[in-house]
């Protein structure tokens, strides 16, 4: 039948759209055959009988006063640790953003950068990749044996970590944003940091807001991991509870990570509908 | 401030390296408080003009002085010292959506503040007698305390010229303030703007579509023409000719009124107000 078919009547995309998703799937395979993806192994007796008595383990969850005490206690030390480790972050990201915030140059107002301003942002674009390409969680082992075992080293690890991806993304913001305000305010004559609160943060603040809670957010689940190499929290509590095969208390503990995030996404909204 | 401009060949301030030049040989002196209007067709390098004298572009050739001193021979903070003492006004009112009017019009003080001053003015309005007063020149002294997006295109234009009158520079660069105002409100906007500039001394140099605005409110009239100067005149002094010369194949923007009033020297001051091109 496609024979009879008049050629204007066929796909031309379709052979190249066949191709391509052929051409994925060979690139794929040798990623899942690397990665040891066997997914059949979770449905055989062996694994499903005590993944699942440890899975009927969660209900009901343990919420009995001296727990609750205990969760609420190890709860409000993860928010704390997010908290500042955010704060610390904030700390080291704003300055280094200004710095290499391209829009905010005022020998780029005329032709190209000079030399040096260029110079110095590239550098503190590379100060920004070292920040963030080390793991939280390195930085944390790190810290644990410097400043020994609890949230201080949670807090530290989060603070710089968090401080390169901060800082990187508050740069994209302000550049990718509508750079009209902030140009003509340096355009006649106003200094950079004037240029910035005057006309790129009234412009941004929504985004960046957003951005920053969002951070927030994500420093509270980093924070459970960082509790598993001691850093203190809720993770702390969770590795405890894991290895004592307490399935109940488990479960109460991400209840509580549900929670917690949940009351970010609303902190989160709210501020943006603020700020918009 | 005076502003010297000798033989200067400039691109337009988006253009690529090797683009055409926007503005070519072009000669012009202002003396210390004159008023100056400048006319011509889209894309006669009007705005690039403005830009090359409020050192927002460098020009490839030819030599600019303001106030007896070249700016590109100065260090860069002079250079910043030296903007601050000069006001562009953009088309453009460039205002942030989120700022109220207040701080966008006080923002226009910047350069005259130091950083301290001007944060603490973010958390309370250090002039708000002044931005009031300022924004009541232009009629829009109730939206004060409004945010810059819930103005229409109008208004916003309004408030960047209340930034401008609140600003008190040497030198006025405004590009176009009239592009969305209606008739009776470009014209007390002008009044406004030529009253403060006499008052102050401060030399105003203003590009405007508005033919007849422009002879009726300014001394003295440019003529620009594919980037050379066409004339420069007392505006009594601009016929028709001169203006049929500087419109040829742009006579629409001209809105017609040469035709239509032939008896009139000028013979603009009739016409319908001219078509609006925004850019």
């Amino acid at each position: 039948m496609s024979a009879t078919l008049q050629p204007q009547m066929r796909d031309p995309a379709w052979v190249g759209r066949v191709f391509w998703m052929l051409a994925g799937l060979v690139l794929l395979w040798p990623m899942l055959v690397l990665s040891e993806f066997k997914p059949w192994i979770l449905l055989e007796p062996g694994a499903l009988t005590p993944a699942l008595n440890f899975l009927s383990g969660f209900f009901t969850p343990r919420f009995d006063l001296e727990f609750l005490q205990l969760l609420a206690a190890e709860t409000w030390r993860t928010v704390a640790i997010a908290t500042c480790g955010i704060a610390l972050a904030l700390v080291l990201a704003i300055p280094l953003s200004l710095a290499a915030t391209r829009s905010l140059s005022i020998s780029a107002l005329t032709g190209r950068m000079g030399v040096l301003p260029s110079f110095v942002r590239q550098a503190v674009r590379v100060i920004l990749i070292g920040l963030r390409s080390v793991p939280e969680l390195v930085w944390a082992l790190v810290f644990v044996r410097v400043v020994g075992l609890g949230p201080t080293s949670g807090v530290l690890a989060i603070a710089l970590a968090y401080g390169g991806m901060l800082g990187k993304v508050y740069c994209e913001i302000l550049e990718s944003g509508e750079a009209h305000a902030t140009r003509s305010l340096l355009q006649n004559g106003s200094g950079r940091l004037q240029a910035f609160f005057y006309g790129l943060l009234p412009q941004n603040a929504a985004e960046i807001t957003s951005y920053t809670v969002y951070r927030w957010e994500c420093a509270i689940r980093s924070s459970a991991v960082l509790g598993f190499v001691g850093a203190g929290g809720i993770g702390q509590q969770l590795d405890t509870s894991m290895k004592m095969f307490a399935a109940n208390e488990v479960c109460s503990l991400l209840l509580v990570f549900v929670a917690l995030v949940w009351l970010a996404d609303r902190v989160s909204a709210w501020l943006r509908e603020t700020l918009a | 401030m005076r502003v010297q401009t000798k033989a200067i060949n400039a691109r337009h301030p988006t253009a690529q390296k090797d683009a055409a030049m926007a503005l070519k040989s072009l000669n012009v002196l202002v003396e210390s408080g004159e008023q100056l209007a400048v006319i011509g067709p889209s894309g006669s390098g009007k705005t690039t003009m403005l830009y090359v004298l409020a050192c927002a572009i460098q020009p490839a050739q030819g030599e600019l002085m303001l106030g007896g001193q070249d700016p590109w021979a100065l260090s860069k903070s002079a250079l910043q010292t030296l903007r601050g003492r000069i006001f562009l006004a953009p088309q453009m009112p460039p205002l942030p959506p989120r700022q109220r009017v207040v701080t966008a019009v006080l923002a226009g003080k910047l350069p005259q503040q130091g950083l301290m001053s001007s944060l603490r003015s973010l958390f309370y309005p250090s002039d708000i007698p002044g931005a009031s007063e300022a924004l009541e020149q232009f009629d829009v002294g109730d939206k004060i305390f409004d945010r810059v997006d819930r103005l229409s295109g109008g208004e916003r234009q309004r408030v960047g010229l209340a930034r401008a009158l609140i600003a008190k520079p040497e030198l006025w660069l405004i590009d176009e303030p009239l592009s969305a105002l209606d008739p009776s409100r470009a014209e007390q906007a002008l009044q406004t703007l030529t009253s403060a500039a006499k008052n102050t001394q401060t030399t105003m140099i203003c590009t405007l579509h508005h033919v007849e605005m422009a002879l009726k409110h300014f001394p003295r009239v440019l003529g620009l023409r594919e980037g050379s100067l066409l004339f420069d005149l007392p505006a009594s002094q601009v016929s028709k000719d001169h203006l049929a010369e500087l419109y040829a194949h742009h006579e629409d923007e001209l809105a017609q009124p040469l035709q239509a009033t032939e008896t009139d020297v000028i013979g603009v001051a009739k016409a319908r107000p001219a078509v609006m091109h925004c850019r």
